[in-house]
């Protein structure tokens, strides 16, 4: 009978297909990556080039994390990419990075950019920018996160929702330097000058710049340039401003893309190789030229078009206290109501 | 000669708990236990989470996070009910021009995933689309201030969205129900001297009723597990909560915790819908299907039936994908590439294989209930089903740690016992995204077939056994046939749902493995999808195929006999 053809091939198949792949071939490494397949593949192609070694890789946007403690001892992964240092800090402290000590590694990477014991290293940073229309704001208008919350901007700012990681890393930051109530006040500012309810992405807030919804709008540095590679997004892009701000008086807040070893990696050698690759000049090079990060690397120059901008003080706060501080932003952005908008009475 | 009649007591329906060792019963019970470990893991992490959310929540966003699902989920049952319900019961009770096409059309949108048509209306429709764009040069308004557009991304958005993509399966089910109910019954009604409508709300529509309620069910699971939409419209539900806590609150047990409250409320639905019918049969005894009779409709009342059938197939289905093709054919170059054909072939195998599988143990486990009549079977298969209303990336976060610890249980056996490593055996395979789609995608299979069955009065299983046919037999000989639409239907519905399934796959594939749909998600989630339009296109064409195949092999229609409306 025919079900009974599908019922078997239903269960013959999948003990065909399921066959466990060799892991700890001397020609591999396995990769379970935050970020997007076509925005690593570059550089793992250039590794795989030079040195003959395959990346295997799994992108996922959750839940990485849980399928490396599941896994345990028998993990096949050996390296995890995240786009941000909360991610960062969450596999460290769920005990599932190992150490990585290496010359070249702590050479490219500035001390406040990586785990002081080898844990973690930071591959690119981003900046989180203020975009400020270019017809309604006046250069120097704005020039600092906290003037965000200032009366002079009812109705004019437009962000993304409070409780995408981005915004809460900055936020994270703002508590990191000025502590739990004044930045529950600040946002609240901010959330009164809001001009309609968070929605959408970064490069919707530029957009509505363009459209004359607001006229400032929050977002990373790297937008920017991929909106102006865009044909349909370059006019969004012409209507805005970039603005370096300051948060403290200390500079613009970074994040950080990065890279860890886990505890069970079963291509430990060959994962340093890469991991070192990577903060290498000629990967650098592609993760600025390619991508428009800011590369780690203090000496590697980033992209032309980056450079055009100018230079920028960058905010130095340690990472780690950005990651612990995620979850108390969390609670800032629900007690505040942030993402229902501006209250209109 | 055994005339209709739809039995409103029959002694037939009533549970008894009797509990035999058979295959039936244990295989049920295996069976149903091991598809709902996963839901059984989330239950079990919510025991432990890091710290207490429910004080904060409470305080602040939770009232607005409940408000909102509720209405969501509200807006969307009523939309698919009046949709599905109406449009199932105008193709078979009636005769209006395109009716034949309108059959197998109007489950076209389940073609689409939800958040591609999603990312598709906000697309047009926001403040800076060309629809507001148009209608501003037009008129010659200047801003927001001037006019007033209904705001996309908003609840009614959504509410929108999820009805026009979800009501297929009320509409399925239905339409099952009312092909499968013999003419009879309705002509008897005539002679009692009702109304075609009265005739409709009075029997056709109640004894439709288990079919209908599988189908709404269905609808208000999967508008329940859904993440894309709704972060789309930037409407903040309990699945919001639920991944802020766990994702950035790192408390996975909080997170868990959220989404039992949400399993919960499924459940109490579904065990207060059953009360509701509890004494109640829905089969009729009528040995042969009569004519049909189908209604011409005439004047306004066949353009009114027109336009609800074509209203729902142009919003849930054309439009998107004619936006679809004309970003396909604008960003062409970009789309193609070489993972694509490999992606697509995995996406069809995937899906094929766990369909298979997802029919035949639901089609095992609803026997097994019906030959059994034991309440407790009964549950632990509708418990099994619940699979359905979890978020995918937290159920696969279900199946992580059972094939975790059966891995690592059996290398440690092999290597205190053997000194070899076996490795992960399960975890990172093929075997887990099936098994996902199995656990997530029973509820399909279970509920139509439970429904399908359900229609098929007990005396035809009597009769087999008088015939000397074991239970087996008598599934296979004499249930199967009936029932081939209902399986059709499952067998289909599960397959385009799995060319859809996104997080459970993002998160349990093997290395260098693409679906369609993780393929296309790496763009989307950018809001590229202009430049990812092709693959998004292959869904959904991947997924008209099989839908067209459903409506042609499930039809068996009735003969045709048209009447004028009297």
């Amino acid at each position: 009978m025919k079900f009974r053809v599908l019922a078997a091939l239903a269960l013959a198949a999948p003990a065909l297909m399921g066959v466990p792949l060799a892991t700890a071939s001397a020609a591999e490494i396995n990769v379970y990556s935050y970020r997007q397949a076509f925005l690593v593949k570059p550089l793992f192609d250039a590794f795989t080039k030079e040195t003959g070694v395959k990346v295997n890789v799994v992108f996922a946007k959750k839940g990485l994390i849980k399928r490396l403690q599941a896994e345990g001892r028998n993990s096949p992964a050996d390296l995890v990419f995240t786009v941000d240092i909360g991610r960062l800090s969450s596999v460290v402290n769920a005990g599932l990075a190992q150490p990585v000590k290496s010359a070249a590694l702590e050479a490219a990477v500035p001390a406040n950019l990586r785990d002081a014991k080898g844990r973690w290293y930071g591959l690119t940073l981003r900046a989180r920018l203020v975009y400020a229309s270019k017809d309604r704001v006046k250069k120097g208008e704005i020039s600092s996160y906290e003037q965000l919350a200032d009366p002079k901007w009812r109705g004019r700012i437009c962000t993304r929702k409070g409780d995408h990681a981005y915004n809460i890393a900055l936020l994270a930051a703002y508590i990191g330097h000025y502590g739990e109530a004044k930045a529950e006040e600040w946002l609240r500012g901010v959330k009164a000058n809001l001009a309609r309810k968070p929605q959408g992405n970064d490069r919707a807030q530029v957009k509505a710049i363009m459209e004359g919804a607001c006229d400032i709008a929050i977002g990373n540095h790297y937008y920017m340039a991929l909106m102006l590679q865009n044909e349909k997004q370059k006019p969004w892009a012409a209507a805005a401003n970039l603005v370096f701000p300051t948060l403290g008086g200390k500079g613009t807040h970074m994040n950080v893309s990065g890279v860890m070893m886990t505890k069970h990696a079963p291509n430990r050698a060959n994962a340093q190789k890469l991991m070192e690759f990577l903060t290498g000049k000629k990967a650098q090079g592609i993760y600025a030229n390619a991508n428009n990060e800011y590369p780690i690397d203090p000496t590697v120059k980033a992209s032309p078009l980056l450079e055009s901008w100018g230079g920028f003080k960058r905010d130095t706060m340690a990472l780690d206290v950005i990651a612990r501080n995620r979850s108390t932003a969390l609670k800032i952005v629900n007690k505040v109501g942030y993402n229902e908008g501006p209250v209109t009475n | 000669m055994t005339g209709p009649h739809a039995s409103t007591i029959n002694p037939d329906t009533r549970m008894r708990p009797r509990f035999r060792f058979d295959i039936w019963t244990a295989g049920a019970c295996v069976i149903a236990f091991i598809v709902a470990l996963p839901v059984l893991t989330v239950l079990a992490l919510a025991l432990f989470p890091t710290e207490n959310i429910w004080p904060h929540l409470w305080e602040t966003v939770l009232p607005g996070y409940v408000i909102t699902t509720l209405e969501l989920l509200a807006g969307a049952a009523i939309g698919t009910m009046l949709i599905g319900v109406s449009a199932a019961w105008l193709i078979t009770m009636s005769s209006f021009p395109g009716r034949r096409i309108f059959e197998w059309a109007l489950v076209l949108p389940l073609a689409m995933p939800a958040y591609v048509v999603a990312y598709v209306y906000t697309d047009i429709l926001e403040y800076a689309g060309p629809v507001q764009v148009l209608l501003r040069d037009l008129f010659g308004w200047k801003t927001s201030r001037d006019y007033w557009f209904p705001e996309i991304r908003s609840l009614g958005g959504a509410i929108v969205v999820m009805t026009m993509t979800l009501y297929p399966y009320v509409y399925l089910l239905a339409r099952s129900a009312f092909l499968e109910q013999s003419s009879g019954v309705a002509e008897a009604a005539r002679t009692l001297g009702c109304s075609p409508w009265a005739a409709f709300r009075r029997v056709s529509l109640p004894m439709a009723r288990p079919s209908i309620v599988v189908g709404v069910s269905l609808v208000l699971m999967e508008t329940l597990n859904d993440f894309g939409t709704v972060d789309f419209f930037a409407i903040q539900t309990l699945t919001t909560g639920m991944f802020n806590v766990w994702l950035v609150m790192n408390n996975t047990g909080g997170g868990a915790q959220i989404a039992v409250v949400m399993l919960v409320f499924v459940v109490f639905l579904l065990i207060a819908e059953r009360a509701a019918r509890r004494r109640r049969g829905y089969h009729d005894t009528s040995t042969r299907p009569g004519r049909a009779i189908r209604f011409q409709l005439r004047g306004h009342r066949k353009i009114l039936a027109v336009a609800i059938c074509t209203t729902p197939i142009l919003i849930g289905f054309a439009i998107p994908t004619a936006l679809l093709i004309s970003y396909a054919v604008e960003f062409y170059g970009v789309s193609l590439n070489n993972r694509f054909p490999q992606a697509a072939f995995n996406s069809i195998l995937l899906a094929a294989l766990a369909a298979a599988a997802a029919v035949v143990i639901g089609l095992f486990l609803a026997y097994a209930v019906r030959l059994r009549k034991s309440a407790t079977l009964r549950n632990l298969a509708r418990f099994a089903s619940l699979g359905y209303a979890v978020p995918g990336a937290v159920l696969a976060i279900g199946i992580l740690f059972p094939f975790g610890a059966f891995d690592n249980a059996v290398d440690s056996f092999m290597r205190g016992a053997f000194g070899v490593s076996t490795g992960l055996i399960l975890s990172g395979t093929i075997v887990a995204i099936l098994f996902a789609y199995v656990v997530r995608f029973l509820a399909l299979s279970y509920g139509t077939l439970e429904a399908g069955l359900g229609r098929v009065t007990p005396h035809m299983d009597d009769a087999a056994r008088t015939l000397k046919h074991g239970p087996g037999q008598a599934l296979i000989k004499v249930n199967l046939p009936i029932i081939r639409g209902s399986i059709m239907t499952a067998a289909i519905l599960i397959f385009v749902d799995c060319m859809k399934e996104l997080p459970a796959t993002l998160l349990l594939r093997p290395f260098n493995f693409d679906t369609l749909a993780t393929y296309v998600y790496q763009f989307a989630s950018d809001e590229l999808l202009e430049e990812c339009a092709l693959g998004a296109v292959t869904i959904v064409a991947a997924g008209v195929i099989p839908v067209i195949l459903l409506t042609r092999v499930m039809g068996r229609d009735r003969p045709d006999q048209e009447l004028p409306i009297t």
